[in-house]
């Protein structure tokens, strides 16, 4: 059997990694004790059914300094953001901001379980970064670059080629320097 | 009717994929004397793969925009995209209330930012500034007998706190214009639930499911169209509907309407400026049967 | 004057950021202080042993102590100084624990602060003047505000032991929410075999006067001569003329006014008697619905009434009782559920409240104690219930826990398989709460014996699946799982919340309520069913979320004080209150206006007209002194000197 599919015992004297739960604290602005575990993010996620750590795990794992589970999960990368746990949390608890910042930090530690979303992510920012607008067919070709996956939505280019909704060339915009400034000096900034 | 002015930020889809939603969004205004001043050199707000990356890069993306929009002398940018809107209302109100978080936005942009102006989407402008009585008015071509279910996405609404309209759980603004423009609304109990979002690309099989499940609930529940105000959720369930069919076994052909897509249509602006061409699902059948229950009334 | 100054460490709650050696120290040279010392717990019988010893050895005339707040210990303290001999009014407190030991850290600071709170107590014992209280009579009526089980309980006690009750209900029968529910846990006891036979006691008791559909209008006065006025709402019936035979319910064509009794599930009537075991069973018209009331035609329950009962043209009346004393028992209501959207805010007919359940559960409720869903009269087959619907949620403004719903949904997860053996119930829950006696056992039962599905987990959404049910998708936390349930009703475990109107009510008896609107009881632990208003006791849910037995209690707890304090011959009054130097009075008389108690009377002095004050009504509050544009009226123990005395003590600098 596959180690992590183990139970193992969770000694909660050394494992937890307190300045881990305390840098998602402070970045997210959230208080994590807040979290009771009433399981409404769960509840109210439309895609627990696609998560491998459901996100009130996610909360207590979080609580309890298991860095390394949280930042290895799936769940990080397929969360898309909708809110509904933020909304319904009777804490007041911004669940999808941590979500969030999960991501950041998972990125920074060189975590990324979904590879695909990742890929995606880093594809849309580069054409944002080239181009100062996204443009979907480069964005398209540098995504199927990246996976290798070259059969990614082929069969939808027939259904947009007609209709002129997919352009071939991007659009320039005077600003498009002023973006890769952006970019350029947040890596510099090292944030 | 004096005219209302406004910045105004399309969004990067708006320029290819929603282009019809860009388009009609516009032919509307316009028919309802909103005059919306494309902020000029407008770039991209980063979108969730920005906010997933970094809050910081994020709000400068958007700050650059909001930025240029105060340039231009609004207070108040509009957009049609409730993921622009998300990132654009964030930025801003992060940007507004944490003088640190400003020093770390401005360090990355070209020119600091001064006063932010607030955003909003176009659909709150209508619904709240108009209001659906003078939008009937405006109706020539009613959208008799036309069943269609509103579907608003999950962000549009959410979370409340910072989008500040219509209710977060069960929104009726949509549902409100529909019904100024004639069409008989069903109740939708789905109207927030997410539609899979950008994931079609990297994991369509979550789309398929999400997206796959909306439109079975407004199948069953007689719908002849869905209407959307998203681009992300218009493409997921239009584009990706024979996508969705085949994933589910499924024979959906409910066309997916923007609001301002039927708005216009019952306002009897040209098909042209509504590009509802461009829909991938067929919207011919919906909009006949219009006409066939005029006659029948 | 030779003042003994007492500082308490009480245990290490102000020794352990205060000074007191110190404190006693810096003491000792205020002025007219001849002694001062630290002290373990100067409450404690030793403590105050050693305070009488002092002012024997030290011949003390005045004492200060400075320890916690007087609120408490006020009292006990002047005992002590009675116990010495000396007049107990000779006595200042200085509250260096809430205010200065509990609020900071820095001892240093704390113990100049504490010296400074000391000095301030000095200097206004220095010009405290021996009392004596003034000794007045009781009216031993009682008043009692609710006629749910927990007032019930207070006045059946209290007439029982031959006071003199008057109850008043806003509601047109008395019974509360106990009498719409259909069994109680942990026995499942039928609630109307049992609260029936109170109600009725009530209408018979010889002892107790019944105003229902009334409501306190306002209250004046003080402990034991209180004058209440009392609104009887116009109900369109003469109720002396009135049998209850239902005649005009039958036959009354307005059927869209709400059935509050049924929680608004069953068939309404303009005019209507809530329930048949109703207490008085009287009918009462709904004006607002009532044709004849509203657009002038109708009157059909004029004609069939075979008593000529029938009255349009009756008026609200306001009514005056005397009583000495006041038991609000007022109950609360149900969190107004509808702001969860997620559960469909109301839009859903099958998804019901647990009260509505209980109506549609009741052998006496609108579809006769056989469970049908509101939208088809179907029987469910699958109960979904819902707990901390408006409880323990933050974000809707109610953090606490209404404490009696996971017993009562266990109740009705068992009664469900009562009456639908081929049922499920599901019921979803985040803690379980049951610390009374035999209630763990109970909720254990609904899950061991009646196979109740029990699910750790909140519930996300409620939606109508398309196909005629609900579908309910939740997490089961323990499983780290989504759920779904299709449901085919949903009920939910709505939370508790005051009274409405319970501030305003709170305001006319001058008693405290917190910030949701319950009545704050005298001390959470001491004094569970005082208030801070002497005279005014509290029983039931209107002092916080409490079950039937707790009510109960209280009610009796109540009564007892009542009893206790109408036992006495007589009762003492506060001597600190106000008091006219008559060679400056002007008599203008705003004094008079401003008093809210009624305390001060014009009178003739040599043929001028000058206040007087009325000592036993006078309240103490101060408000006549600030008004009097002459100085002329001060309150005794706090007059301007005083005060100004207080002010130069910690502004010397």
């Amino acid at each position: 059997m596959p180690p992590d599919t183990v139970m193992q015992t969770v000694n909660l004297t050394d494992s937890p990694d307190r300045t881990f739960t305390n840098r998602i604290t402070e970045e997210s602005g959230q208080n994590l004790s807040l979290c009771y575990q009433c399981g409404n993010c769960t509840a109210s996620c439309p895609y627990s059914f696609g998560f491998d750590i459901p996100v009130s795990q996610i909360m207590r794992l979080l609580q309890t300094g298991q860095k390394e589970p949280v930042l290895t999960s799936s769940s990080i990368w397929l969360c898309a953001s909708c809110t509904s746990c933020t909304t319904r949390c009777p804490n007041n608890i911004d669940v999808a901001k941590v979500m969030d910042v999960l991501r950041h930090e998972a990125r920074r530690q060189g975590f990324a379980k979904e590879r695909r979303v990742k890929a995606f992510f880093d594809s849309f920012l580069d054409s944002v970064r080239r181009h100062g607008r996204v443009f979907e067919m480069g964005l398209m070709v540098n995504y199927i670059r990246k996976t290798g996956r070259f059969w990614t939505d082929l069969e939808l280019g027939p259904k947009m080629l007609p209709k002129g909704k997919l352009a071939f060339k991007p659009h320039q915009i005077q600003g498009k320097e002023a973006i890769a400034r952006i970019f350029e000096r947040f890596e510099k900034e090292g944030f | 009717m004096t005219k209302h002015a406004y910045a105004y930020y399309p969004g990067c889809s708006g320029q290819g994929t929603s282009m019809e939603y860009e388009r009609s969004t516009r032919a509307v205004c316009e028919a309802l004397g909103i005059q919306l001043d494309e902020i000029p050199d407008w770039s991209c707000c980063g979108s969730t793969p920005a906010h997933a990356f970094d809050h910081t890069l994020s709000a400068a993306l958007s700050g650059r925009n909001l930025g240029l929009a105060a340039k231009q002398g609004h207070d108040c940018v509009l957009t049609p995209c409730p993921s622009c809107l998300t990132n654009l209302k964030t930025a801003g109100k992060h940007i507004s209330g944490d003088e640190n978080f400003r020093d770390k936005v401005n360090r990355l942009l070209d020119e600091p930012l001064g006063t932010i102006p607030e955003t909003k989407s176009v659909l709150q402008v209508l619904f709240e500034d108009l209001g659906p009585d003078w939008i009937s008015e405006k109706v020539k071509r009613p959208l008799t007998g036309l069943k269609v279910v509103t579907y608003y996405g999950c962000i549009l609404t959410r979370p409340p706190g910072l989008m500040e309209f219509d209710s977060e759980e069960n929104p009726i603004s949509m549902d409100m214009l529909m019904r100024a423009a004639g069409a008989e609304v069903l109740p939708y109990p789905l109207k927030t639930e997410c539609c899979g979002a950008s994931h079609g690309v990297a994991r369509k099989d979550l789309v398929m499911r999400l997206s796959g499940r909306l439109l079975d609930m407004a199948d069953s529940l007689g719908a002849q169209a869905v209407v959307t105000a998203c681009p992300l959720c218009q493409m997921n369930l239009d584009l990706r509907q024979s996508q969705v069919n085949s994933a589910n076994s499924a024979h959906y052909k409910l066309p997916i309407f923007y609001y301002t897509q039927l708005l216009g249509w019952a306002f009897g602006l040209p098909d042209a400026s509504l590009g509802l061409d461009k829909l991938c699902v067929d919207p011919g059948p919906a909009l006949r049967s219009i006409a066939a229950n005029e006659d029948a009334a | 004057m030779r003042i003994g100054v007492f500082v308490c460490h009480c245990g290490s709650n102000i020794e352990g950021t205060v000074d007191t050696a110190e404190v006693s120290r810096i003491a000792s040279d205020y002025p007219e202080v001849a002694f001062a010392t630290d002290t373990m717990y100067a409450c404690s019988e030793p403590g105050q042993d050693g305070i009488i010893e002092a002012i024997g050895e030290h011949k003390l005339d005045g004492v200060v102590v400075a320890s916690c707040t007087p609120r408490m210990h006020e009292a006990t303290f002047r005992n002590t100084l009675e116990r010495a001999g000396l007049n107990p009014y000779m006595f200042e407190m200085a509250n260096i624990r809430e205010h200065v030991s509990w609020i900071g850290k820095d001892r240093e600071a704390n113990t100049n602060k504490a010296a400074d709170l000391v000095r301030m107590a000095v200097e206004k014992l220095r010009r405290n003047r021996p009392l004596t209280p003034k000794e007045f009579d009781i009216n031993r009526r009682v008043l009692v505000i609710g006629g749910g089980v927990a007032g019930i309980q207070a006045a059946l006690d209290c007439a029982d032991a031959g006071l003199e009750v008057i109850m008043v209900e806003r509601e047109s029968t008395i019974g509360g929410k106990m009498a719409k529910l259909d069994k109680t846990f942990p026995t499942v006891d039928c609630s109307s075999c049992i609260l029936g036979p109170r109600m009725v006691e009530v209408a018979q008791h010889p002892n107790i006067t019944l105003h229902a559909y009334s409501e306190v209008d306002g209250v004046s006065g003080y402990v034991g001569n209180f004058s209440v006025k009392i609104k009887k709402k116009a109900r369109y019936v003469d109720w002396n003329k009135c049998t209850g035979c239902g005649e005009c319910v039958e036959k009354c064509p307005s059927r869209k006014a709400p059935n509050t009794f049924d929680e608004l599930i069953g068939p309404g009537r303009a005019i209507n008697i809530p329930f048949p075991q109703a207490i008085p069973k009287k009918a009462t018209i709904n004006a607002d619905y009532c044709i004849r009331l509203t657009k002038g035609k109708c009157g059909a329950c004029e004609k069939v009434c075979p008593a000529g009962a029938i009255d349009f043209d009756q008026q609200d009346e306001i009514i005056s009782e005397e009583v000495g004393a006041v038991v609000a028992a007022t109950g609360y209501d149900l969190f107004d559920w509808t702001v969860y959207e997620e559960y469909g805010g109301g839009r859903y007919p099958d998804v019901i409240t647990s009260l509505q359940y209980e109506r549609l559960l009741s052998a006496s409720g609108p579809t006769g104690g056989h469970v049908k869903r509101p939208s088809d009269g179907k029987e469910p087959k699958n109960v979904v219930f819902i707990q901390c619907v408006g409880s323990r949620d933050k974000s809707v403004d109610r953090p606490y826990c209404s404490g009696f719903c996971c017993m009562y949904t266990a109740k009705q997860a068992i009664l469900t398989k009562d009456h639908i053996p081929d049922s499920t119930s599901y019921v979803f829950y985040m803690d379980i709460r049951a610390p009374g006696k035999l209630y763990d056992e109970f909720t254990r039962r609904a899950m061991e014996e009646y196979g109740a599905q029990y699910i750790r987990g909140r519930v996300g959404m409620v939606y109508p699946d398309g196909k005629g049910n609900l579908t309910v998708r939740g997490a089961d936390t323990l499983l780290g799982k989504q759920v779904e349930i299709q449901a085919d009703l949903v009920v939910l475990a709505v939370g508790v919340e005051s009274a409405k109107n319970s501030p305003q009510l709170a305001e006319k008896l001058r008693i405290s309520y917190d910030k949701y609107g319950f009545f704050m009881e005298g001390h959470p632990k001491l004094k569970p069913c005082e208030t801070n208003t002497a005279g005014v006791y509290l029983a039931g849910a209107c002092q916080g979320p409490k079950d039937i037995p707790a009510s109960v209690a209280q009610g009796s707890a109540a009564a007892s004080k009542v009893i206790g304090l109408f036992s006495k011959k007589k009762l003492k009054s506060d001597p600190q209150t106000a008091l006219v130097d008559i060679k400056r009075c002007i008599g203008c008389g705003k004094c008079v206006l401003t008093c809210p108690f009624g305390a001060i009377k014009e009178t003739d002095f040599r043929g001028q007209p000058k206040a007087e004050v009325i000592e036993t009504v006078c309240q103490g509050c101060g408000i006549c002194s600030s008004t009097c544009p002459q100085g002329a009226i001060q309150l005794r123990h706090f007059t301007d000197n005083q005060i100004l005395a207080e002010v130069e003590a910690i502004c010397r600098f």
